[in-house]
């Protein structure tokens, strides 16, 4: 319990009903809310391409529910690897800001793959983390794709930090991504802040 | 099906064989699940790359898939389909996959009987599954470890047991020592096309992630990679461990 309330203090949330919430009894992560998590991520995300908004606007909810739904700062943070250890805050508030734009308009630009076809969740399966959540993606004119999201409580809050799609490694192949930015430009970490900001 | 039988059928058997025996020679023996990445001749493998960067980027990529109609497109995949089930009957049994066996015999007979020649997938609407697998595959069942990684000239990332797999799949089907001349190039022809709009479809997804990307080719090798290692993996059925990057 004083884990729970140190974390809130250190967030600092004032809302006495967000108290109540987080504080319910109900505080370890079974696999039902796992699952009605990853449920409700998709159903926001179909939302989203339901909407049929302009391609730039849909990218910026596609940041905004990533940044809701996932835990950006460990997923960034694996993401830069070793160079994550010399970094300043500053940096490394200003690269998972970075990050979590990429990772929207990388895989958000995909969204019309999606249009016409449906995620369907297949069942929760314990992992020492958390979760993970198999889902499979049937989309129109192709083979259905396996997607799995690995899912965890151990920021404090339930979010998921990696998806899998047919066995491909959403962090580990951003991590080679970013390390080749970063050999790129000689290790220089804000040179490659600048230059995820342009990618994706 | 014994190896005399083989040896007596086809000369070409015995290259296989002497070829199979000297992988599994050189390999250690059970299925290793790799990780890492084996690139000792990643200097002419990235010369391939970019000439297949060239080749994709030059307008014979998606122009194709959209050229060709659709249709055509579906006729030309269902019929090399079919006409490859003899061969992955033969990779089950050699995998010893009971299962793979009778779903690729009972696909191969339903949709030449039932879809003419193979014209129309009849199977899958039986709701027959799908099922595909090549030597590659069963040289990873015998326990054949992965080799190096290499980029071939068109067809794209593959391993070293993958390579020896598609050599050794050139000779195992098995139309093509029972089907007279001419039709046995059918099922060649129509496996080429097939993967030619195939690539032609994907290409612009893959070449999407991969324009946009610092280092085309670490990222293709590593994308190949992983995708080989779990098609390979996942019907052993073992589940998967994860890195906890909450514990890093």
């Amino acid at each position: 319990m004083t884990h729970i309330c140190n974390k809130m203090n250190r967030r600092a949330f004032g809302g006495g009903a967000l108290a109540i919430v987080l504080a319910r009894p109900a505080l370890a992560l079974n696999a039902d809310d796992a699952t009605a998590f990853i449920k409700r991520l998709i159903g926001d995300i179909y939302s989203v391409i339901d909407s049929g908004a302009p391609e730039a606007a849909m990218i910026r909810q596609f940041e905004e529910l990533f940044v809701r739904y996932a835990d950006v700062q460990i997923m960034a943070q694996y993401a830069l690897g070793v160079d994550a250890r010399s970094a300043t805050a500053e940096q490394k508030s200003a690269f998972n800001t970075a990050f979590a734009g990429y990772i929207a308009k990388k895989y958000g630009k995909r969204f019309r793959q999606f249009i016409g076809g449906r995620i369907e969740v297949e069942g929760a399966r314990k992992i020492k983390a958390g979760f993970e959540i198999k889902t499979t993606a049937y989309l129109k004119g192709e083979n259905p794709i396996e997607v799995i999201f690995l899912v965890s409580d151990k920021s404090g809050e339930l979010q998921f930090f990696n998806m899998f799609l047919e066995g491909v490694n959403l962090l580990l192949t951003e991590r080679s991504e970013i390390g080749s930015m970063l050999d790129m430009s000689g290790g220089d970490l804000n040179a490659t802040i600048h230059e995820l900001n342009k990618a994706g | 099906m014994s190896l005399g039988n083989i040896k007596r059928s086809s000369p070409r058997a015995l290259i296989v064989i002497a070829l199979i025996a000297g992988l599994a020679g050189c390999s250690g023996a059970g299925r290793v699940q790799p990780t890492g990445i084996n690139d000792p001749h990643e200097q002419s493998n990235r010369k391939v790359h970019n000439f297949n960067k060239k080749l994709a980027g030059s307008g014979n990529g998606s122009g194709l898939a959209h050229a060709v109609p659709m249709g055509v497109q579906t006729v030309v995949h269902n019929i090399a389909e079919n006409l490859s089930m003899p061969q992955v009957a033969v990779n089950s049994a050699l995998q010893a996959d009971v299962k793979g066996f009778g779903i690729a015999s009972y696909r191969f007979l339903t949709n030449t009987v039932l879809g003419v020649g193979g014209i129309a997938d009849v199977a899958s609407e039986f709701q027959i599954p799908k099922h595909d697998t090549d030597f590659g595959e069963t040289l990873y069942v015998w326990g054949v470890g992965e080799g190096s990684y290499y980029e071939l000239p068109f067809v794209g990332p593959s391993t070293g047991r993958d390579v020896a797999g598609r050599f050794v799949d050139l000779f195992t089907n098995p139309l093509s020592y029972t089907l007279p001349r001419p039709e046995k190039y059918v099922g060649t022809v129509t496996k080429f096309a097939d993967s030619v709009f195939k690539n032609s479809r994907r290409s612009d997804a893959i070449n999407d992630v991969l324009e946009g990307s610092t280092d085309s080719y670490s990222q293709a090798r590593l994308i190949y990679l992983q995708k080989r290692r779990y098609e390979l993996s996942r019907r052993t059925g073992a589940p998967v461990t994860y890195d906890d990057p909450y514990l890093q």
